[in-house]
């Protein structure tokens, strides 16, 4: 699904990335997890190609493709997702005129044709209402005026709706109460297959009891410096990231 | 991200195109022989040459406004052909089928196919050609209800009584600079009177086109809504890709009696201009309406193209319970200027406005929003609501408001509320990890910002406003 060799990569001049390797297969969950500036958030954003994100060295593979060599939209619609963080408000555009032209972008791309606008509608209600998402927010502009947990729980829809085949979660769990916390974890859960991965970004142990990953990689200095399963996630939550440092790894 | 921004704003201007057809070109220059010619060629009464050399006489002691935000050389008024004909309308067409094959494949290529967009959408279409109206649609089913929608040329021929009674008593000849050029050599335009009662059963809508060089339009529109009647017209307007600038200066008078209702839509794509800011057209232009007791004038425009544009279309709210509202959409690109916005008069009580106004600027351009409300102390109870809200596309484009204010009742309730954002960076990319590229993604994000002004134009009008922007913002990132 995902291979990355020796990745190197600046943010605004700044080396963030320092040869990070990671191989993902299909139907894999890997959480990262590390300190604060230890290249988390980078890492998605540099998969996905945003603007001021360059990469030095180092390539990345992605269903046989030379991630680097296509367009921001290209490695989206090739099945790659990335939840933000912070998602951005649109205002005046429709969170459902937003969503079909995704949607319809991404199946154009696999050689289907567009839904109907009645199809479309159905499939969004339904979306919706998994992330317990009042269908009216469809009608609404994208994420305008949304509170935090509205907005993450708008992303799990999208991931829902796009069906990608490699979904990276930049700790979608900030600022979530556990509510919210646990309806996207059963989203994600919901979409677990032999045929799609997840690569999740959290800073917290606690995500990992909903969303339970088959290998947990610390994260450190822009590279992977330890990497076991859910139990080095508690080890992490009891004892800090300070011994790992201290270990010299 | 602004270089990918900045490369979206290219695009190639799609009404660029000359059509060769045949016309008969007044020599450039203006003195008062220019204007008996205009008036000779029109075979206009005795009067309406009178009108004109007044306006004329007016003029020539005026000066050009210097107080808009907007920078062009002086423009020579000597070196523009004020009249311009196509030969084969000397005699008139009686029907499409007469009307020259050229002129009509003109308007194709426009995406105005007369025949097509009269039965489908139910529009009935003056085209007025450099400075002749051609050919009026659908001029016989309105007369059944009593509609008179006709070149204005003809109108003053035909409804003098009319014509007399209101030119110029909303646009006073001397109200500016450009309302007196055009009061003295105003070429043609449309001409609409609603009788009492009348609800117009169809879109009234004019497509205006400068296809000769060096020739300036100088239209006229009066529209006459008589009491309880009511009226939605739309104006469309492309020219030619000149190097030349090209100077339209029009004047529109709307008059709204007791409980009537005017909707006014303008789609304006005259020539901006190339990459450089070479050519383009100067669109300055004077609209009003007055609305009588409980009459309600609604100006709608999106304003895509021209190199210069100065235009406040206007409503003076005389009559009490009358309502004025302004919706714009104003985009620049390139080197463009806008400097454009509303003036809105409260005259009688319980008055109310609303402006809701939408500037998006992108590469080199400036655009301005100047409006001005006035409350004079007669107008008890009045309302005014403004909003004003600006685009900035990329980093060397700039976004200007000019509200004016001025109160002298102290019953009046005014709001002005403004912001000014940019098509951010997160924004983009949120949109291209989606799956869209970025010319979708700047085009749905304006179109977003522009939502509430597309909703208030007629439904086939609104669908060509948002192409057109997303036309106008081609090549803006890349």
């Amino acid at each position: 699904m995902l291979e990355i060799h020796e990745l190197f990569a600046k943010v605004e001049g700044k080396q963030i990335l320092n040869g990070l390797n990671l191989s993902i297969k299909p139907g894999e969950v890997h959480a990262i997890m590390g300190p604060n500036g230890s290249g988390k958030s980078t890492l998605g954003n540099v998969l996905t190609g945003r603007a001021g994100y360059e990469v030095i060295s180092g390539d990345a593979s992605f269903n046989g493709k030379n991630l680097f060599d296509l367009e921001v939209e290209e490695r989206a619609r090739d099945g790659l997702f990335l939840a933000f963080q912070y998602p951005v408000e649109i205002p005046g555009v429709s969170n459902m005129e937003f969503l079909k032209a995704s949607v319809d972008a991404r199946r154009k791309h696999l050689g289907l044709l567009d839904l109907s606008s009645f199809d479309f509608m159905k499939l969004a209600r339904e979306s919706s209402q998994k992330v317990s998402l009042d269908p009216a927010f469809l009608k609404r502009g994208v994420n305008e005026g949304f509170s935090g947990g509205e907005k993450k729980r708008n992303e799990i829809m999208q991931m829902m709706l796009l069906e990608p085949s490699l979904c990276i979660l930049d700790e979608t769990d900030s600022g979530l109460d556990i509510d919210a916390l646990q309806v996207v974890a059963a989203g994600v859960n919901a979409m677990r297959s032999s045929s799609r991965s997840f690569i999740v970004v959290t800073h917290y142990q606690r995500l990992l009891d909903y969303i339970v990953p088959d290998y947990v990689h610390v994260l450190s200095q822009g590279k992977i410096v330890r990497t076991g399963d859910k139990e080095l996630a508690r080890e992490l939550e009891a004892k800090g990231y300070g011994w790992l440092e201290e270990e010299g790894v | 991200m602004s270089e990918q921004v900045e490369s979206l704003i290219r695009k190639e201007y799609a009404a660029g195109f000359h059509s060769a057809i045949e016309s008969d070109t007044l020599a450039p220059g203006l003195d008062e022989d220019t204007v008996r010619f205009i008036s000779a060629q029109k075979q206009e009464p005795e009067w309406m040459l009178d009108w004109r050399l007044k306006a004329f006489r007016a003029w020539q002691e005026m000066a050009e406004p210097t107080w808009a935000h907007v920078h062009y050389p002086e423009i020579d008024f000597s070196s523009i052909s004020y009249y311009s004909a196509p030969k084969s309308m000397k005699d008139r067409p009686k029907s499409l089928d007469e009307v020259d094959p050229e002129l009509i494949a003109t308007y194709e290529k426009l995406g105005i196919p007369l025949h097509e967009q009269a039965a489908l959408a139910g529009v009935a279409v003056d085209v007025v050609f450099d400075s002749v109206s051609v050919v009026t649609t659908f001029r016989e089913k309105l007369r059944e209800v009593g509609v008179i929608f006709c070149p204005i040329s003809d109108a003053i021929r035909e409804h003098p009584e009319l014509v007399k009674k209101y030119l110029g008593s909303v646009v006073p000849q001397k109200d500016n600079f450009y309302s007196a050029l055009n009061s003295a050599v105003f070429s043609d335009g449309s001409f609409v009177y609603i009788p009492k009662g009348v609800r117009c059963p169809m879109e009234l809508s004019t497509y205006f086109r400068i296809n000769e060089l060096n020739t300036g339009q100088f239209e006229r529109t009066l529209i006459i809504a008589d009491e309880g009647s009511y009226v939605s017209y739309l104006e469309g307007c492309t020219a030619p890709m000149r190097d030349e600038n090209q100077l339209h200066a029009a004047v529109v008078e709307l008059v709204a009696l007791d409980d009537a209702q005017i909707k006014y839509s303008t789609v304006q794509n005259w020539y901006p201009g190339d990459k450089e800011g070479k050519g383009g057209i100067y669109n300055f232009v004077t609209k009003r309406g007055v609305a009588h007791k409980n009459a309600r004038i609604s100006w709608t425009q999106v304003e895509t193209g021209s190199a210069v544009t100065w235009k406040y279309p206007s409503c003076i709210l005389k009559g009490d319970n009358s309502v004025g509202e302004f919706y714009s959409v104003a985009l620049t690109n390139n080197f463009q200027q806008a400097d454009t916005g509303t003036k809105m008069i409260h005259l009688g009580k319980n008055t109310r406005s609303t402006i809701v106004a939408k500037g998006i600027s992108a590469g080199r351009s400036n655009s301005a929003y100047r409006g001005l409300v006035r409350i004079n102390p007669t107008a008890d109870g009045a309302r005014n609501y403004t909003q004003c809200d600006s685009l900035l596309i990329g980093d060397r484009c700039g976004a200007h408001t000019f509200p004016y204010i001025e109160t002298k009742n102290a019953s009046a309730v005014i709001e002005h509320e403004a912001t000014t954002s940019k098509v951010s960076d997160d924004q983009l990319f949120l949109c291209q990890q989606r799956g869209l590229d970025a010319e979708k993604a700047v085009s749905m994000i304006v179109n977003g910002f522009c939502r509430e002004v597309f909703k208030e134009l007629p439904m086939e009008f609104a669908v060509e406003a948002g192409k057109l922007l997303e036309v106008s913002l081609e090549g803006s990132v890349g």
